[in-house]
């Protein structure tokens, strides 16, 4: 499917494995906190890239060891006004150093890209996926904010 | 006042041309009403019963005598010509179309002001003390830290989807006219041992259905740790707070399901950790403050004799002065409250031509600001007594010299049945009725300051939970009926009222306060107030009085 990733759209080719689908197909694969802390063992020795899904109320922390497993971590936004993933995005970035992909899937609408990108986010995967080429203009709906963000780490008043 | 600069400018702006856009795709059927929902709740837009309902922030309620022009145009061009101001110092406007909405934000940008977060589950605009920056008893003026609370707040890219809504108020001394305890964040001004003044966080305070007051997570923060211990909290309430019942998602029940000593450990191993990141410096805190230094104030404005003059030769000016009038920190200058509760307009309310001749008023006699109060009237701030006689002929002869603040006519009323899409029953009406009824000022005097407060509903928009007389609208199948509670603050010595005992028919509302006041009278001793009479000998006198008949 098309992906809008680091402001391109691109094709993507990782596949989530839900927790019930045994087999590890060849290539990128994503799989639930849950998967990863049953099967970590097996799925190191998966022959291709690993990715991690996490939900709002998954234990963020736990995972902090493991991070440099992942190349991929998908933030899931069940409903656009779930606004939990915003700040894992901030802390996998900001204090957990994560370099990786990090990926907002779910219930997005093309008004929360700006936000989500000040929040270290960089790849969004979309339900209305034919909105995509006139997405791409909200991340320049703002030139400034004022906060620290993962894009900016000084705040405005160090700039003005 | 603070003055946008160039950054400022440009975000209002973009804000603007980004609500143009969302407004056009919601009408051109790109966005549904439900994806359309957030984004217009972000810029201000509720879709009330009979028209759109506009709500325009106004920073710690300061606007300046160009805005208040502004707001009276826009009220007339896009409106009815009449704007109506809120609890939370902000202003509403009844009945914009969804389509002029764009122009009208348009419109306000181009004095400095916007409708950014004044509603949704975001950061609200942030509230404080009318009397700041004037009043002797303040150790510091709030309003700087409220403007870096106001640029830190808008469009944080972590908080625009929060639980609920947030909202942080901040006052400068112990004297709480901003409801602080009544906060999701309450900030006090306040000095430690060494000295040294900072802030007093409180934390989990809310009206509402489950009205708590907020708790002390801090005893005291350095100034310079304000944003990064604001930030700590926001992002545990953001993570922690409940999303699945939105009547249990405000942190105050966040706080009351964790405990407060839960709640602080988790926000203060959250601090130490971006503490140093979001340290405040001092350049920029000295960049705001000097938005907000003192004005040349006129060394021999209390030289004045007139003031006492006028007093003894008029008596509504006399009447006026004792009630409307508070003293001001620099001898010669006193602060004019501009009650909005006239007998004529429903509380709150104030027309176009008012505005432009409050405008007038303000450049000519107050430094050309005017600023709004949780109360739900205006304030000019910097007015010498001197010239105290002449502004009050000119509001009398506007309608805009009331002389009840703080009496039982100066109401705190939400818009009720009429205009809001959740209220169970009117509001408005039943202030009206009370204030007809106890329209003799002379007795309203005698009487003391009493705070009634009047919601259609449990949202509790009127916060009537912690008015001294607080009156909730309910429906019982079908027809309005009020539930009764007394004894209620929401100042410095917060508490919720009590309930009175069974809701009460419409048509009995105005007997009944009539019979709390008369027991109000039997019971009170020499010059107490009511509330202190309420607390003295509890709710049983006035229960047993109002329920006699059964």
């Amino acid at each position: 499917m098309q992906i809008i990733k680091d402001r391109e759209i691109i094709e993507d080719s990782w596949l989530h494995l839900d927790d019930e689908s045994a087999d590890l197909v060849v290539g990128g694969i994503t799989v639930t906190l849950a998967r990863w802390q049953a099967e970590h063992e097996l799925l190191l020795k998966h022959d291709g890239s690993l990715g991690l899904r996490l939900k709002g109320d998954d234990p963020l922390e736990e995972i902090v060891p493991d991070l440099d497993k992942f190349e991929l971590i998908v933030l899931d936004f069940p409903a656009f006004t779930d606004g939990r993933c915003y700040s894992f995005a901030r802390l996998l970035r900001d204090r957990y150093n994560y370099k990786g992909e990090i990926r907002a899937q779910g219930d997005i609408l093309y008004d929360q890209l700006f936000y989500m990108s000040q929040c270290g986010i960089n790849s969004f995967e979309m339900a209305n996926s034919h909105q995509l080429i006139e997405a791409m203009s909200a991340f320049d709906d703002f030139s400034e904010s004022y906060q620290t963000t993962a894009l900016k780490p000084d705040p405005l008043y160090r700039r003005r | 006042m603070y003055q946008y600069d160039n950054y400022d400018q440009t975000m209002v702006d973009q804000r603007v041309t980004q609500y143009r856009d969302q407004t056009r795709r919601f009408l051109a059927g790109e966005l549904t009403e439900e994806q359309f929902r957030p984004l217009r709740l972000m810029n201000g837009l509720y879709v009330q019963i009979h028209a759109p309902m506009l709500r325009v922030a106004i920073p710690y309620g300061l606007m300046s005598s160009k805005q208040i022009r502004k707001i009276a145009d826009v009220s007339r061009r896009y409106d009815k010509g009449y704007v109506h101001f809120t609890t939370r110092t902000n202003f509403q406007l009844n009945w914009p179309t969804l389509e002029s909405v764009p122009d009208i934000l348009a419109e306000l940008a181009s004095v400095q002001m916007h409708a950014i977060q004044s509603s949704g589950n975001c950061i609200r605009n942030t509230t404080s003390d009318q009397l700041a920056g004037i009043n002797a008893n303040e150790l510091e003026d709030p309003r700087p830290w409220c403007e870096i609370i106001r640029q830190w707040s808008t469009f944080h890219p972590e908080f625009a989807y929060l639980p609920r809504k947030f909202k942080i108020a901040v006052i400068g001394g112990k004297d709480d006219r901003a409801a602080t305890k009544l906060h999701d964040i309450g900030l006090h001004l306040v000095q430690n041992n060494e000295g040294e003044i900072g802030f007093e966080v409180l934390v989990g305070g809310g009206l509402g259905r489950t009205p708590i007051l907020g708790q002390q997570i801090r005893p005291f923060l350095e100034k310079k740790d304000l944003l990064s211990y604001l930030e700590a909290i926001l992002r545990v309430y953001n993570r922690l707070g409940r999303r699945d019942n939105k009547y249990k998602a405000r942190i105050k029940i966040t706080v009351r399901e964790h405990g407060i000593s839960h709640i602080r450990e988790l926000v203060e191993a959250e601090w130490v950790q971006i503490r140093e990141q979001l340290e405040l410096d001092d350049k920029e805190i000295e960049r705001v403050k000097q938005y907000f230094t003192e004005p040349d104030y006129d060394a021999t404005a209390g030289g004045d004799e007139s003031f006492s003059k006028m007093q003894a030769e008029d008596a509504g000016f006399a009447a006026w002065v004792q009630q409307n009038i508070v003293e001001h920190k620099i001898p010669g200058y006193k602060a004019v409250y501009i009650s909005l509760k006239s007998p004529t307009a429903p509380p709150g309310d104030v027309s176009a031509e008012q505005l432009d001749i409050i405008a007038d008023l303000a450049d000519e006699f107050s430094l050309g600001e005017v600023r709004s109060t949780h109360n739900q009237n205006l304030l000019l701030s910097d007015v010498k007594q001197g010239d105290l006689y002449a502004l009050w002929c000119q509001l009398k002869s506007n309608n805009l010299a009331t002389a009840n603040i703080n009496t039982l006519t100066d109401m705190i009323c939400c818009p009720g049945l009429d205009f809001c899409g959740l209220a169970n029953a009117t509001s408005i009406p039943l202030a009206k009725e009370i204030t007809d009824r106890f329209n003799d000022l002379d007795y309203l005097y005698d009487l003391g300051d009493i705070k009634i407060k009047i919601s259609g509903c449990m949202n509790g928009c009127a916060h009537q939970s912690v008015g001294h007389i607080g009156i909730l609208g309910v429906d019982k199948k079908g027809e309005e009926w009020y539930q009764f509670t007394l004894g209620g603050s929401s100042e410095e010595d917060a508490s919720l009222g009590e309930r009175l005992g069974r809701a009460i028919p419409k048509d009995k509302v105005l007997e009944t306060v009539e019979t709390l006041i008369d027991v109000f009278k039997e019971l009170r001793y020499e010059d107490e107030l009511f509330l202190a009479t309420v607390r003295r000998v509890g709710v049983v006198p006035f229960k047993d009085r109002v329920y006699a008949d059964n």
